[in-house]
């Protein structure tokens, strides 16, 4: 399963491609892609927006599933869903958008 | 310190405003991230994990309590309250918005700051020793050639796009605090027989994925031909440097590839060619750069203060701060003062807003307004009377900012690691952390005496882990971090490069390998005198080995 991540182009903000091609502040309202086909529009709608001046630097990430929610696989994407592991003050887990 | 001239501030003006309507050529849609990328790392504007990040430029880890004020101010105001300083001597905000950025290098201009060639395959922030104009043991002050190169290497056209970055340092003691041998050039000062002040040069240092020691391109060039032989030596590079793959394309590898001879001949013959012509440096602006730098009128003292040595006596805390935390100064009765950004289990490099200011105000207090960032993250306020240390510690104790550890194991370096940083393979921080609770206890510290010990994230070793006395590399194995020791490196005048010992050690154990060494590196020593460098240099590999991995 993959996921579209970007960061907001006017504050850098790490945000993920959730349903009806929104970008999502919080990684648990990002839409999983299960098919190729998904997949394919995601990065179409990401390159759309790209050029549109919303997000920059979009690409896809790996997702697992874990208790029945989905994860990042990558210790990196963990991280961008949460913000630094040695401040818990400080990026998503801050606010509500909790993994 | 140096201020401003007309020129400075021109050009300084023109890039915000330049960078102001570059951004919002960026959001209008103008341009492109491909178009736009290149001119927002040119104002050192990065993409990391979270945020934006912004580098600052501090020439030479010099700055005034107005410029740290105001740093403080950014960070409270476009920012989440705090800055980390760098092993560059620069600064980082890591969440300014885009839209704030062109404001923020406003506000900074306003105090003769920017964040220019803070990026990018330019000539970088010269670095310097932090303890410059005030060190007992300096032949001159570097900070006078560093400007002097600053104004060189700024916005130089010829050198704006180079095959890789290009950073230079430069040192004015015998005892080298600014690890000049790590860089593409290594500046030493040095006096010939006749008591002329020259530069005895290295080329072609560097660390990262193939770290190597400057090598000796010339024992001693008189300081007239400083900018002469940089341009030489910049050019040689720029022609024959690689283009064709990232990783070659530092100087190191031109000097490696090229051969040591052969590239000094290249470089001396065109240093022949331009020598005597508009690069030389007259003694006279020598000078009127000098009287930037003049030393504040220092005050005839003893060498000891009475008030100091009483508070020692009742306050141990006090006695150790003052036996790590200062340093020689040229000037009796003065000091150079360490603050470090190294609480036992805080972030290396990491101050609050609420810190910058209050360090800020010592230095207007107390400090001739001066303050310098080290290379180690750090800050020093370098001139400051032993009679003022008790009410300045009083003043640190009460931020957080009283640690008296500098040159311990707990003053360790630290990259961002993967916490913030787009380029790691692990995490710094919370490594730099545990080890520094295992160390807290100040008499388990100071027992060990001088050891250095510097993490990177990534092999782009940025925390300087080739040249700690032990250093930790993080890698990803398969998805994991895993993290690397390396043993016996120095970034001093017996610059050398650590070696690793052996395989590596995942993050919950990488802690309890630091002190599995420092353990054996106890019971090796000859006496308690013996650094662990020296023990290691004396021993060699094998004993830290076999602690670490037994005998099999
Ligand atoms: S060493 Fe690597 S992880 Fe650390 S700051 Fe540099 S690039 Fe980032």
């Amino acid at each position: 399963m993959k996921l579209i991540t970007a960061n907001r182009l006017l504050n850098g903000e790490v945000v993920w491609l959730g349903a009806e091609g929104q970008w999502v502040s919080s990684f648990t309202k990002a839409t999983p892609l299960e098919t190729a086909e998904q997949l394919e529009a995601a990065e179409k709608r990401a390159q759309a927006d790209s050029d549109n001046q919303l997000v920059l630097g979009a690409y896809s990430i790996e997702v697992c599933m874990e208790a029945g929610e989905f994860k990042p696989v990558q210790l990196k994407e963990v991280i961008r869903a949460q913000g630094p592991t040695t401040r818990l003050d400080l990026g998503k887990q801050a606010s509500s958008h909790q993994l | 310190m140096y201020r401003y001239d007309e020129f400075d501030r021109d050009f300084v003006d023109q890039r915000v405003k330049q960078f102001e309507d570059q951004v919002s050529r960026r959001l209008s849609g103008e341009l492109s991230e491909d178009e736009f990328k290149p001119l927002r790392l040119m104002n050192g504007l990065y993409l990391q994990l979270h945020a934006y990040m912004l580098r600052v430029a501090i020439p030479y880890g010099s700055l005034n309590a107005r410029q740290m004020h105001k740093l403080a101010h950014i960070a409270r105001e476009y920012d989440q309250g705090y800055a980390h300083f760098t092993t560059r001597q620069n600064v980082q905000f890591n969440w300014p918005t885009l839209e704030q950025t062109p404001q923020i290098l406003k506000e900074l201009a306003g105090v003769e700051m920017h964040a220019i060639q803070t990026s990018g395959n330019c000539i970088r922030n010269v670095t310097s020793d932090h303890f410059a104009g005030a060190a007992g043991d300096e032949i001159a002050d570097p900070r006078v050639y560093a400007e002097i190169l600053r104004q060189w290497s700024s916005l130089h056209p010829e050198f704006s796009f180079l095959p890789r970055k290009f950073k230079i340092a430069i040192t004015g003691a015998v005892h080298d605090r600014a690890a000049v041998q790590v860089h593409d050039i290594g500046l030493q000062l040095a006096k010939n027989a006749q008591g002329e002040v020259g530069f005895k040069v290295f080329v072609g240092g560097g660390l990262g994925r193939t770290p190597m020691i400057g090598r000796l391109v010339r024992e001693f060039l008189p300081q007239e031909h400083l900018l002469a032989y940089c341009e030489a030596i910049v050019r040689v590079y720029n022609l024959y440097g690689r283009r064709d793959n990232k990783y070659k394309a530092r100087i190191k590898i031109l000097v490696h590839e090229t051969g040591l001879e052969t590239l000094k001949g290249d470089i001396e013959a065109e240093f022949e060619r331009i020598k005597d012509g508009v690069l030389s440096l007259p003694a006279a602006e020598v000078d009127r750069i000098n009287s930037y730098f003049a030393p504040p009128t220092f005050e005839q003292l003893p060498y000891t203060a009475e008030n100091l040595e009483a508070a020692k006596a009742t306050d141990r805390d006090l006695a150790q701060f003052v036996q790590r935390n200062l340093h020689a100064h040229k000037a009796a009765g003065y000091a150079s003062l360490t603050i470090s950004l190294k609480a036992i289990g805080e972030a290396p490099g990491d101050a609050t807003a609420e810190q910058m200011d209050v360090v800020a105000q010592l230095a207007s207090t107390y400090g001739h307004d001066e303050i310098r960032v080290t290379h180690e993250q750090n800050l020093v306020l370098p001139h400051v009377k032993l009679t003022d240390v008790p009410a300045i510690y009083a003043q640190l104790q009460k931020h957080g900012l009283a640690t008296p550890n500098a040159g311990l194991v707990t003053d360790m370096i630290a990259c961002p690691g993967l916490d913030y940083c787009a380029l790691a393979n692990a995490r710094s921080i919370p490594v730099a952390q545990e080890i520094s609770q295992r160390f807290a206890q100040n008499s388990r510290q100071q027992e060990l005496g001088d050891l250095k010990l510097k993490i990177s994230g990534c092999i782009n070793a940025c925390g300087h882990h080739h040249v700690g006395h032990i250093g930790i590399l993080g890698v990803d194995r398969k998805g994991e971090e895993l993290y690397q020791l390396t043993l016996g490196g120095s970034a001093d005048e017996n610059t050398s490069i650590g070696k690793i010992i052996g395989r590596g050690f995942p993050r919950n154990e990488i802690a309890g390998a630091v002190e599995t060494v420092v353990n054996a590196y106890e019971g090796l020593r000859d006496n308690p005198q013996e650094s662990f460098i020296e023990t290691y240099r004396r021993v060699g590999p094998e004993p830290f080995k076999e602690a670490l991995y037994g005998t099999a």
